[in-house]
């Protein structure tokens, strides 16, 4: 049971003058309970590969499946949702509860069983329905907002989750509570999380591929990026800074034994190489 | 409901003070403030002497202080990078020669050199921002006011526009730079803390970062690389604890 | 339903060097319509055709290629066969030459409405020829310059020119969230294809209520920073000069002194 997508590539306006090519040769699979982080510079394909994943669009060549099932917009339709960067711009109806229950009634369900998922899911992103319920979604925070677009998007208990630059533009409380959000969706979906910095996932995802112009630059393990960040650096990314001063003190000769992501923990380690501690 | 309550700054030229605080602390309201957009019911703002409330020196007042909002797309008015750097002076009425000066200039400055006949939606993030500042600096200001100019940004573009912001406080303009990111605030020369509209801190950034246990009640928290700034510091580690770059951390662990 | 945008120069402006290209847009607007009231003088196929061989000459002198010069024509394609149809075919008529059924070919109408089509289509031709040819913010500048007079009586010329430029610097910008909205809502389900008229009327509610309370925010905002930088509405000078050069006059002088032809001489 997984997101696959195989060797994909994607050309924009194939056969005019003006084709661009996307995305050539990448593979990405996710299965319930795992979360990959894609990591890109702007440019680099993300989108592309992200509406793809979606079922919204058809790779020209290579193969996507979900659960072993051709990936379409059929198939991806409830069981693939897709979180943009501003996901607050899809909210349009009267009431909240009304908003998050547009997915599962475009899905089928009854009106009552509608809104018992949109009343779930508002739960479940810490926006009581019997407070926000009733509300204008145009009333919520940026924060509430962000968090309001999600909950429309698990009221249809997605198997797998896309979220594009989840955090972006929200303070630090806001940050906190959008990722133990997707941390929990998690637990009974397959995540991926595209962005365009490391240091949010990267200590929670299983794999990572960084995409670099459209091509895989690196596929792999998640621990791999963290011991060696070097590998983000060739496809125009920042290594995190917790990582890159680990580095440079082993490069500077201090004895680092692995890096590590959690900051007072790599503090610490600092300060015992350096003789400080 | 009271968006802000007894907040006092000041801002002199060439420097850099930061205001910090969570979305809904009253910053934005703070930036309408600061060129007149706002009026405050009690209390007084003015601008090298100019009392804000003074509608017959509203121009003068926007002359000294240029503010920066949020979005860039939302400020971004003409269909050229160099048509919508001349809004501003054509707003003021100025000669032909003088516009055309304003406007390369503000360009070098920016470093949007090259791209003056482009469309704005063909820009990068990073690029619209920095024509944002542009705009901005077209009408010469002695102040800029920045309401969270990296938020939305991807790492390119915020070292870019904040390299600018410091090569505009060593031009010597007065930076009022609103945001919840501690990181960007490490540039700044003394900060202020707004939480739910009332001013909770006040002093010199290296004290703030020192302020962890505060720091979450106030919606604000610290970079992980400040995280071990701060460790390496409490370790005897003789360090700036507001330069946060990873190769000075290393530098000053390895003496 | 489309979610690639092709990146089309927007409104057809396809930017290059040519003497076209640099030509006064308020010349070319003057050529334009000096163009469209001959055309509608002309009644021999002879002046039809040197009317295709003008349009044919400045499209090669543009520049532009010939594909995206007939782009125009495809909303009109269907007008076009129309004329065709409406002119050349007959219902019951008597003795009919060729014919299926009660519909028949009428030779002569055929000729007329195949000359109403090749009018239409070099007048589309034409016109779109401006639009790929000039820049967005030279055509508002040219149009604010023309409509100046009108300040006489009391029109509000540079209101309309800062909506008018406005508006095209929105143009792509709106229709990149348009798109995502788009993503968004059938990310959720959302079906924009299927069911009779009214169906499909209300599946655009989810886009474009965000769409325009996404717009309704940002006329705030932009109001907000066009205050910030002391727009007032008045007193404002310009960046840009448009400057008629001789070539600008002979141009304009030349299409209306062919127009004037044309109208005379039939």
């Amino acid at each position: 049971m997984s997101l696959r997508l195989t060797d994909i590539s994607y050309t924009y306006a194939a056969d005019t003058d003006y084709a661009e090519a996307a995305l050539r040769g990448v593979s990405l699979d996710v299965a319930p309970g795992e979360l990959v982080l894609v990591l890109g510079a702007t440019g680099s394909g993300k989108s592309t590969l992200l509406r793809i994943a979606a079922g919204l669009m058809e790779p020209r060549s290579g193969s996507a499946t979900i659960d072993d099932d051709p990936l379409d917009r059929a198939s991806a339709r409830g069981a693939v949702g897709l979180v943009f960067q501003d996901a607050e711009s899809q909210l349009f109806a009267d009431t909240l509860i009304d908003d998050v229950a547009f997915g599962p009634k475009n899905l089928g369900m009854d009106a009552v069983s509608a809104q018992a998922a949109a009343s779930e899911a508002l739960e479940a992103v810490g926006l009581a329905p019997a407070v926000f319920g009733t509300r204008s979604p145009f009333s919520l925070s940026g924060g509430e907002a962000r968090r309001a677009a999600i909950a429309g998007v698990l009221a249809m208990r997605p198997r797998y989750l896309l979220a594009d630059e989840p955090t972006a533009g929200l303070d630090a409380g806001g940050r906190r509570l959008l990722k133990s959000l997707i941390l929990h969706t998690r637990e009974r979906a397959g995540v991926v999380v595209v962005s365009h910095t490391a240091e949010e996932f990267l200590g929670e995802a299983d794999r990572v591929l960084v995409l670099s112009a459209g091509t895989t630059h690196w596929y792999g393990q998640a621990s791999d990026v963290v011991a060696d960040p070097d590998v983000l650096v060739g496809a125009g990314l920042v290594a995190p800074d917790v990582l890159e001063v680990q580095r440079l003190a082993r490069q500077a000769g201090l004895s680092i034994d692995g890096f590590v992501l959690d900051p007072d923990r790599a503090g610490r380690r600092l300060a015992e190489a350096g003789g400080w501690l | 409901m009271a968006a802000l309550r007894e907040v006092s700054l000041a801002l002199e030229p060439g420097e850099i003070v930061a205001v910090l605080g969570a979305n809904g602390s009253g910053k934005s309201t703070l930036v309408r403030m600061t060129n007149g957009l706002l009026g405050a019911d009690s209390g007084s703002i003015t601008v090298d002497g100019i009392d804000t409330r003074d509608q017959a020196r509203t121009r003068d007042v926007r002359e000294l202080v240029g503010v920066v909002f949020q979005h860039p797309d939302d400020q971004i008015v003409a269909t050229s990078v160099e048509d919508d750097i001349a809004f501003g002076p054509e707003n003021l009425g100025l000669p032909r020669d003088e516009i055309r000066r304003r406007v390369d200039q503000a360009i070098e400055s920016v470093g949007l050199g090259g791209l003056e006949r482009r469309e704005p939606h063909l820009l990068s993030g990073g690029q619209k921002q920095r024509l944002a500042i542009a705009g901005a600096l077209a009408m010469r200001p002695r102040y800029v006011v920045m309401d969270e100019p990296t938020s939305m940004l991807d790492p390119e573009g915020r070292s870019e526009v904040l390299a600018l912001i410091g090569s505009l406080r060593a031009a010597g303009h007065g930076v009022l730079l609103v945001t919840h990111d501690l990181a960007e605030a490490a540039l700044a020369d003394h900060a202020l803390v707004l939480s739910k509209g009332e001013t909770v801190f006040e002093g010199r950034v290296e004290e703030l970062f020192g302020a962890t246990h505060d720091l979450p009640a106030w919606g604000l928290e610290l970079p992980p690389i400040a995280v071990i700034a701060r460790t390496l510091a409490d370790s005897g580690v003789p360090l700036n604890l507001t330069d946060l770059r990873p190769a000075a951390l290393a530098e000053a662990l390895c003496r | 339903m489309a979610l690639v945008a092709v990146p089309v120069p927007f409104g057809q402006y396809v930017p290059a060097d040519s003497p076209v290209h640099r030509l006064d847009a308020r010349a070319k607007l003057g050529v334009a319509a000096a163009f469209t009231v001959a055309l509608f003088s002309v009644d021999t196929w002879l002046g039809m055709a040197v009317a295709g061989v003008v349009v044919a000459a400045i499209v090669t002198i543009s520049s532009v290629p010939w594909r995206l010069a007939l782009r125009g024509l495809k909303p009109v394609a269907w007008l076009l066969v129309f004329t065709l149809v409406v002119n050349g075919l007959r219902w019951n008529a008597p003795d009919p030459a060729v014919h299926l059924g009660p519909i028949s070919i009428d030779g002569p109408g055929l000729a007329t409405g195949a000359f109403f089509a090749v009018r239409i289509l070099l007048l589309v031709m034409g016109t779109s020829l401006i639009t790929l040819t000039t820049s967005p913010v030279a055509l508002t500048d040219g149009l604010s310059s023309i409509m100046r007079p009108l300040g006489v009586v009391r029109f509000p010329v540079d209101d309309v020119a800062m909506m008018l430029s406005i508006a095209l610097r929105f143009v792509p910008t709106t229709a990149e969230e348009a798109e995502r909205i788009v993503v968004a809502q059938t990310a959720r389900g959302a079906r924009f294809d299927e069911g009779g008229l009214l169906t499909r009327s209300r599946a655009w509610v989810p886009v474009l209520v965000p769409l325009f309370v996404r717009l309704f925010r940002r006329a705030d905002d932009l109001a907000l920073a066009m205050e910030s930088r002391c727009y007032t509405g008045v007193g404002r000078t310009r960046l840009r000069q448009l400057v008629m050069r001789p070539v600008d006059w002979l141009a304009l002088l030349v299409a209306v002194a062919v127009c004037v032809a044309v109208v005379v001489v039939r």
